[in-house]
């Protein structure tokens, strides 16, 4: 796969310096240094791949024109290992991920940052992949990388590659949403099913095979929920992307920020069957787990059969389901009934989930 | 999920509940041995099910809980070492030492991994040689194959680089203690269906008949467990002390005879202390003198280290069944899944863990509009 992407990225027929990037097939410390191989990268790497107005001025700052209105603003930083895995990659994750941030403040999403954190010794092949990647997920999700910088470390310092990206959205005028915003009564929804990207990114890891391939759900939210925003306008009271943590942090935070209660019925989730098969062999639970392609909405209960109609609608959105609902009981906490007929309370992680001895 | 899916059927579940409510005259207590059963116990809410008389007290089976904290120190010690990858399963990973743990100990600088069998460390044996690696051994019969098995494997590949820092113990000789413990109360148990898939239960119909308990083979989903308890209603009720087998669909009366001859090769029988509950004799395995050269205490000879157990922690009244964890004074205070005194705050088995985590410290009040019920 590598390969393919790598040709298009790199076009060595128009290298025009004395120092092709074919004789540097790794980034060495002078790729950070702010001269002559630091521009190289931009211009043979980033510009052809990244290409827009703002970007090609090359100044210290993007310049940008935006309606009047209110901006919205996000960043992310990416350390993610393996760098590719089953379903994407760290620059699909780095544009998607703060793409996805903006999406669910209800703004849309517009402009991007890239910096990028390399490891003296990366494989420009594998740098080149990921700007593809990143290329194709900000063409997908229709916003513009518009300025970044590059810094090298040196051998042993770094992990390969970190991206941090920042985003500039505009707000829908109308939209109110937030994660105070949820009220008793609400609907809870969610996107899709649950876990995919932690158990890809699990099952990649040393030691790891499952049978069938896990793949990550990584995935721009911002056409999907343009579409709900679109149908039901004020009807969304909030929107949250379940990324590290999983579900259960997600309903965790509103339930807190809005102080009200929130129930769920625990065999409505979507997980998947191979999902939820790793999960049992490592016993994790997969509310917990990781997702990066995935939004939980809380809707006004007369606006929850429009949504889900319409998520499903969506190729991102058909394995919607309708899962719980917000209550005035229990405030700030996260109940589950179980298939048994009985109530848990789910609380949030305190850092990540260990697989069990036996 | 086949075997699985079919064992989680809410409807079977309640139509099982409502006959151990028409069995049921009298009040009994019932231990299950194995933290994982506690966990299934607690998170489906199986304890809530069952009439108020039925008490389902929580067992030592938890093998990060019981492991001594001596021993936690002294992988401490060598996973710190340089040269060291240390290798473990990841439930390990936040239990506290005296004064720290492998989480710390990968944070300064030692090389900590986690590993989901101990093979995967004997192939990083072979792809470091110039690396020691040690791998964490610790568990019931459930884990002791596959760690027998990777002994097995450094010897014939005569592998010097590899070692086992091991504390396992039994289930059988943990039975006899609990029994034998002045005051107890446990009427009959759910024997762990994972260690009996291994070891059979030929061990039990003398405990049985000693003891005068039903003893029942019992699986981890939540109809195996409310099978497990109706089966052990059955004969308390009608005053039988039987072995009976509730997870035929994976044990057998011999278990897993291959694994057994690997297991009396590699190791031997040897007293152990369990952390909480103190040494019970004949209760644990040790390598035996023909791998003795793959055990990690005498390769490494930690001496010198302090420990000290926190003094607040009941962990091993927990273990044995004396409190419910939210009976313990620090229980939520002191001592959360945050900041653990105990391994039974920190274990995915731990009984501690899986009431915090479950919500079963929130008062009553708080959750009485709710209609959350409690343990």
């Amino acid at each position: 796969m590598a390969e393919n992407v790598i040709s298009g990225a790199l076009d060595f027929s128009n290298w025009s310096c004395p120092l092709p990037l074919a004789d540097y097939p790794t980034i060495v410390m002078g790729h950070g240094g702010g001269g002559k191989l630091g521009n190289e990268l931009v211009e043979h790497l980033f510009l052809p791949a990244f290409r827009n107005p703002a970007l090609e001025n090359l100044g210290d700052a993007a310049v940008l024109d935006v309606a009047a209105g209110k901006l919205a603003m996000s960043t992310d930083s990416f350390v993610v290992q393996p760098l590719f895995f089953p379903g994407g990659s760290i620059g699909g994750l780095a544009v998607n991920g703060t793409v996805n941030d903006l999406a669910v403040s209800g703004a849309e999403p517009k402009f991007l940052s890239a910096s990028f954190i390399l490891e003296e010794g990366f494989p420009l092949a594998q740098l080149a992949a990921i700007v593809a990647a990143m290329a194709e997920a900000a063409a997908v999700a229709g916003v513009q990388i518009v300025t970044g910088d590059t810094k090298v470390v040196e051998r042993g310092h770094g992990d390969g590659c970190y991206i941090n990206t920042a985003g500039i959205g505009v707000l829908r005028p109308g939209i109110t949403v937030g994660p105070h915003r949820a009220q008793p009564g609400d609907a809870i929804l969610v996107s899709g099913t649950i876990g995919d990207h932690g158990m890809a990114i699990m099952s990649v890891r040393e030691g790891l095979e499952f049978e069938s391939q896990i793949r990550s759900d990584c995935a721009a939210l911002n056409g999907l929920i343009a579409d709900v925003l679109a149908a039901v306008g004020s009807g969304v009271h909030a929107m949250r992307d379940p990324t590290r943590g999983g579900l259960a942090s997600t309903l965790n935070e509103i339930a807190q920020s809005s102080g009200v209660g929130v129930a769920i019925d625990e065999p409505s989730l979507p997980v998947r069957l191979e999902v939820q098969s790793a999960c049992e062999l490592l016993g994790l639970d997969p509310v917990y787990v990781a997702n990066e392609g995935k939004a939980v909405f809380f809707v006004a209960p007369e606006a929850a059969e429009r949504v889900l109609e319409v998520l499903r609608s969506h190729p991102l959105g058909r394995d919607a389901a309708r899962i719980g609902q917000v209550t005035a009981e229990h405030p700030r906490m996260l109940v589950a009934r179980t298939a048994m007929g009985a109530n848990r309370v789910i609380a949030t992680q305190i850092g990540e989930q260990l697989p069990r001895i036996c | 999920m086949k075997y699985l899916t079919e064992f989680r059927n809410g409807e079977i579940a309640q139509r099982m509940a409502r006959e151990i409510h028409q069995i049921a005259t009298r009040p009994w207590k019932i231990m299950e041995i194995c933290g994982g059963q506690t966990h299934s116990i607690i998170r489906n809410g199986i304890d809530q099910m069952l009439p108020a008389g039925i008490e389902m007290v929580h067992g030592p089976g938890c093998p990060v809980c019981v492991t001594p904290l001596g021993l936690i120190d002294k992988a401490l010690a060598i996973a710190a070492q340089p040269g060291v990858i240390f290798c473990s399963f990841g439930d390990m990973l936040r239990v506290p030492g005296t004064d720290s743990d492998l989480f710390q100990v990968k944070g300064r600088g030692g090389d900590v991994r986690v590993v989901y069998s101990p093979l995967d460390a004997v192939e990083l044996a072979v792809k470091n040689p110039d690396r020691q690696v040690v791998f964490f051994g610790v568990g019931f019969e459930t884990t002791a194959p596959a760690n027998a098995m990777s002994v097995h494997l450094a010897k014939r590949r005569g592998l010097k680089n590899f070692s086992l820092l091991v504390s396992h113990v039994l289930v059988p000789p943990a039975i006899e203690a609990i029994m034998g413990a002045p005051g107890n109360q446990v009427q009959a148990f759910l024997a762990a269906g994972h260690v009996c898939s291994v070891m059979g239960y030929w061990e039990y119909p003398p405990l049985a008949e000693k003891y005068r308990i039903p003893i029942i083979v019992t699986g981890f989903e939540p109809l195996d467990l409310l099978d497990g308890i109706r089966r052990a209603v059955v004969q308390l009720e009608a005053g039988r002390h039987e072995v009976e087998n509730a997870y035929a669909r994976i044990v057998s009366f011999e278990g897993n005879k291959p694994a057994q001859k690997l297991l009396s090769e590699v190791f031997e029988v040897t007293d152990r202390a369990w952390r909480g509950i103190g040494v019970i004799p004949k209760s644990g395995w040790r390598l035996s003198a023909d791998y003795r050269e793959f055990d990690a205490e005498e390769r490494f000879h930690i001496s010198g280290i302090h420990t000290e157990e926190s003094p607040l922690c009941r962990a091993g009244d927990v273990l044995r069944g004396a409190i419910k964890p939210a009976e313990c004074a620090a229980f939520g205070k002191e001592c959360t899944p945050r900041h653990p005194l105990g391994a039974t705050m920190v274990s995915s088995e731990g009984a501690c863990a899986a009431y915090y985590n479950y919500g079963r410290f929130i008062s009553a009040e708080e959750l009485a509009g709710a209609g959350v019920a409690r343990g």
